[in-house]
């Protein structure tokens, strides 16, 4: 048994503990602590995946007890893909938040911070049901703590909704976990996979009713027209490299639905047949839509580019629902360029609010408003899905993978008009913040006029002034050099995402190797 | 008796939890909201236990050597998380609606939009 496979959940769950107890008090320490547990997650996931890269599943079981009855963590290539994206994310927005000061302006957020990388990692490794849900309380007991931090009238009252909404879905997973036990007495994902394809098709009502509940449950993670309003007002209330963060938790609902949609209620399991693809698809698609709908009629730069990643969830999920291995490599290699795409422009986004506010209004240009403006630009073109950048390919990729399906032409032309008015939307925004700010005089802006640059003339006069000001830039080009890098090695990454995808479409493998039966 | 059997006490219990929790949470100030959730919660907790199958006066212990009847231990271990999961997360949702409340005078759920509190970015 491998024990370096428990070492990413592990690691930040015994980091965040020690920098609440032993270092609360210093930030210095709070931010080696906190950066140097997030340097070693990169290192040990870039250990992981190199390891799944042949096509091994790595089972590690939980005090040594065999598969069904004790909990399992498993890694596949998807789980090391997704951990892999984890930590990098994770990287940046720590540098991004350490070097804002964003860290500052409330208690405990990098002991917040590693919780919440403890639990999205142990979601994309765990291997049992129930085991998910657990991770996933993880991850949002600790996302609610990272959304309120620093306070504010209007974000805590978006957090009460954001915690009301996920306790009703958690409420709801715990329904759906229950239905499926009674039903087949199991909830070891890959056990779950040999029993649902045993039962007799006419036992089946309540196991297609938990296949639906549970299909909801990973539906509302992953923000899916009807169930996404809860992203909107929270991601654009929470801190904005916090919601940079969270520009993965999208896709552990993303990824739970390939989990469990290909491996336990397969695409070609009689009793399901069809089902979740049904009703995904045209979900996924208003889901679309609405997102660049909202992308064109927002007024504040957050809520901008929540609709932004909701756009997106809808261009990944409409990939996924088509539920064939040329769509699922398709949807993977969209969901590593989304999550660089989203982050990245939250970053920018939160660089543009601390310069001149949360409004799409023009002011007075903002310091650094050409670098900020040159930034704005790649993060619309990435969000978009517009040539030079992995967006584009992407979304080609999806379109490709549509070729064979029943609804193509809606899928084409919702993904293309989508598309056009994304960047309508995202042109109107970067025109009113950057071009028309030139227009605005002195005189209008009034008694306000010389604050920004006073402002910054205090911050620089009390800090070194270098590594204030360059870090969060620093960060905001990792990102952005990670989409050019996942652009120019578009064929690697797409020949893993496409290994990944066959690998999820042969989930025998998976179900053996956590089992314990075959080859091992 | 066939009426007040454990069946129909537990599958009427869950039912009316549910729905009253479910009714509460459709209510538009944050309180009622969080009695409603933590009704939910007890009605799943409830469901949970109830999907090892009802059995009365058996132990949720396996003995090997002697053929006696038990009781499935697994959702009770499934509940007791459930329930520290669940009131952990009460918690949290109390102090956050009590710091919404605080700070807005108001403790409705839904965020009325008003104009002077734009500059909120903090």
């Amino acid at each position: 048994m491998n024990h370096f496979l428990i070492a990413p959940v592990v690691l930040p769950a015994l980091v965040a503990p020690f920098i609440i107890m032993v270092v609360r008090h210093h930030l210095d320490l709070i931010r080696i602590f906190s950066l140097a547990s997030t340097v070693a997650l990169v290192a040990i996931s870039m250990v992981l995946a190199a390891q799944a890269a042949d096509g091994t599943v790595q089972v590690y079981e939980l005090g040594n007890w065999p598969a069904p009855f004790g909990i399992v963590l498993v890694l596949d290539r998807l789980a090391a893909l997704m951990v892999l994206l984890t930590s990098v994310l994770a990287l940046v927005v720590n540098l991004y938040v350490i070097g804002t000061g964003w860290d500052e302006r409330g208690a405990n957020f990098h002991a917040l911070f590693q919780f919440q990388l403890m639990g999205i990692i142990g979601a994309f490794l765990t291997g049992a049901a129930f085991n998910l849900f657990v991770f996933f309380e993880v991850l949002l007991i600790a996302s609610y703590g990272l959304m309120i931090h620093a306070g504010g009238t209007r974000r805590f009252q978006a957090g009460v909704q954001y915690v009301v909404y996920n306790l009703l879905g958690s409420t709801l997973f715990l329904f759906a976990l229950g239905t499926l036990y009674s039903v087949t007495g199991t909830l070891n994902m890959a056990d779950l996979a040999v029993r649902v394809a045993e039962i007799p098709a006419e036992d089946t009502a309540l196991l297609r009713v938990g296949a639906v509940m549970l299909l909801l449950v990973f539906a509302i993670k992953a923000a899916v027209i009807p169930l996404h309003f809860w992203l909107p007002a929270s991601y654009a209330n929470a801190p904005l490299p916090v919601a940079a963060l969270f520009a993965i938790m999208t896709k552990v609902g993303a990824y739970a639905i390939l989990r469990m949609y290909t491996m336990v209620f397969g695409p070609d399991l009689a009793i399901t047949e069809g089902l979740a693809g049904a009703w995904l698809m045209p979900a996924a698609l208003a889901t679309l839509a609405l997102g660049a709908i909202g992308i064109l009629g927002s007024y504040r730069i957050g809520r901008l580019v929540a609709f932004g990643a909701i756009t997106s969830m809808g261009t990944l999920l409409t990939a996924i629902a088509m539920f064939t291995p040329e769509s699922v490599a398709a949807a993977l290699y969209y969901t590593l360029h989304s999550t660089l795409a989203a982050a990245f422009m939250f970053l920018v986004v939160d660089q543009i609010s601390e310069r001149q506010g949360i409004e799409i209004t023009a002011q007075r240009p903002m310091p650094q408003s050409g670098l900020i403006a040159a930034l704005f630009f790649a993060g619309a073109i990435a969000m978009a899905g517009m040539p030079p950048l992995s967006g584009f390919l992407g979304k080609l990729l999806v379109m490709d993978a549509a070729r064979d399906h029943d609804l193509v032409w809606w899928i084409w032309a919702v993904i293309l008009v989508s598309s056009l008015i994304t960047i309508l939307g995202m042109a109107r925004a970067g025109s009113l913040l950057f071009w028309k700010s030139h227009g605005v005089t002195a005189a209008a802006s009034g008694q306000e006029q010389p604050e920004p640059y006073e402002e910054e003339a205090n911050e620089q006069d009390e800090s070194p002034p270098q590594r204030v000001a360059a870090l969060p830039i620093v960060a905001c080009f990792a990102l952005l050099s990670g989409l050019i890098l996942l652009t120019v090695f578009a064929g690697p990454a797409s020949r893993y995402a496409e290994a990944t995808a066959t690998q999820l479409f042969t989930p025998q493998i998976y179900i053996d190797a956590v089992l314990g039966r075959g080859t091992q | 008796m066939e009426i007040l059997s454990v069946e129909f006490l537990v599958a009427s219990a869950v039912g009316l939890l549910t729905a009253a929790g479910i009714y509460l949470i459709l209510r538009r100030r944050t309180f009622p909201v969080i009695l409603g959730l933590s009704l939910l919660t007890y009605g799943v907790n409830i469901f949970l236990f109830a999907t090892g199958r009802l059995r009365v006066d058996a132990p949720p212990i396996l003995d090997k050597y002697a053929k006696v009847a038990y009781t499935d231990p697994l959702p009770q271990a499934l509940v007791l998380t459930a329930i520290v999961i669940s009131f952990g997360m009460t918690a949290v949702v109390v102090m956050i609606a009590l710091a919404a409340y605080l700070s807005s005078k108001d403790d409705r759920i839904d965020m009325p939009h008003h104009p002077e509190d734009e500059g909120e970015d903090a």
